[in-house]
């Protein structure tokens, strides 16, 4: 049984919101901003877009770089922590957009590692569903407060795609692992009316343990080193986080494909957004294999290994 | 070495600090402590004193004052 990383695609707003505008709206000045998160820049949706406006236009760029058209999906996940209802979720309202009146499209309610919780499941699923659409999309800014300025700075609005297919694709999937703790579920939550509320010393501490242990487990498994993989692919949670997942598995920084920089944390669309810019950025084939990975609200982290075919 | 004396060496090896903190000072009041630096407190805190912090002690609290730090080294030896 295996499946393939067939294609990424993603959407970005148009607006972008330096850190200039946030330190008049936060009190922090622009340069603390970006000294602390690593972030010189995100998007913001205009008024009235919605989360599945962003999802169904990373949908429609992943399925044209996948060569396939929205009849040749068999089910869909949809990945959001900031839908605007809470419930339905947004699959339905993307499946009815992309013309499916039947195929399955289920929600997936987890921030931050929503996308990855999708690929790992797109992975066991391909068998029966064949191509699996994993769509990942938010809109944080209209759920983050000014007047918690070290959570306001960092979030951004995104959404990203990934096509897993039983038959083909540029990478094979090996296998996945994923995790939950919910001990520490209060460090990190949304309301359904209200704002994030988030205790990032704890979410970092948790994730810079947690994450690295994770992928050095699956990579032990199957005989792979850390500095052996070719890129890690990750949930742009923060560049502090990056850097440090990077010392503890005592690789280059620069095997750690970032965009944090250029977006901000767009939650669980961020890995999704990070993928597709790597695979359209002529770097591959990897020099080894591909490692995704993400860590967040619940605790829910996971990761996925793949090896490129090409 | 006393335990307060290994807490300050790794407070010092993670932190950019000049003197010592109080031991009720707030590391993270401070600035002494941030997100990029407390995990590397906690990994020193298991090497220098030879132990493993599970991940339910993950609490930033713990580890907020050198004072914290040693309740909670003492309540792990006892």
């Amino acid at each position: 049984m295996m499946a393939y990383l067939r294609a990424f695609g993603y959407a970005l707003p148009a607006e972008r919101v330096g850190n200039a505008a946030l330190a008049a709206r936060t009190g922090m000045s622009a340069a603390q901003i970006a000294e602390k998160t690593g972030i010189r820049e995100r998007r913001y949706a205009a008024e009235g877009v919605s989360v599945a406006d962003l999802g169904s236009a990373a949908a429609l760029d992943c399925l044209t770089n996948a060569g396939l058209s929205a009849r040749d999906v068999g089910l869909i996940l949809f990945s959001t922590g900031s839908g605007e209802l809470c419930f339905p979720g947004p699959a339905s309202e993307l499946a009815a957009r992309l013309g499916l009146a039947s195929t399955p499209a289920i929600d997936l309610p987890i921030a931050s590692a929503g996308s990855l919780v999708g690929i790992a499941l797109a992975n066991d699923l391909a068998p029966r569903y064949g191509n699996i659409l994993v769509v990942a999309a938010e809109i944080m800014s209209r759920r983050i407060s000014d007047a918690d300025p070290d959570t306001a700075v960092l979030f951004g609005d995104g959404a990203g795609a990934c096509l897993v297919s039983r038959d083909e694709g540029f990478a094979r999937i090996v296998d996945s692992a994923l995790y939950t703790d919910g001990n520490s579920a209060g460090s990190l939550y949304l309301p359904c009316s209200g704002t994030l509320q988030m205790n990032g010393l704890a979410v970092i501490l948790h994730a810079s343990r947690k994450l690295p242990r994770a992928i050095g487990d699956l990579l032990s498994k199957h005989g792979v080193l850390p500095a052996e993989v070719g890129v890690y692919l990750m949930h742009q949670a923060n560049g502090n986080l990056l850097r440090k997942v990077a010392s503890t598995l005592k690789v280059p920084e620069e095997r750690v494909f970032s965009n944090i920089e250029r977006y901000g944390n767009t939650s669980s669309a961020s890995l999704l957004i990070a993928a597709a810019e790597w695979r359209s950025s002529g770097a591959q084939p990897a020099a080894g294999p591909i490692v995704l990975a993400a860590f967040g609200a619940g605790f829910h982290w996971g990761v996925v290994l793949a090896e490129d075919i090409l | 070495m006393s335990k307060q004396a290994g807490i300050l060496k790794v407070i010092h090896a993670v932190a950019d600090l000049q003197d010592d903190p109080a031991p009720d000072e707030s590391l993270f009041g401070s600035g002494a402590l941030d997100s990029f630096t407390l995990p590397d407190l906690v990994t020193g805190l298991e090497q220098e004193f030879k132990i493993r912090i599970p991940d339910n002690d993950l609490v930033p609290e713990r580890f907020d004052s050198v004072a914290k730090i040693e309740a909670y080294l003492d309540k792990r030896a006892g």
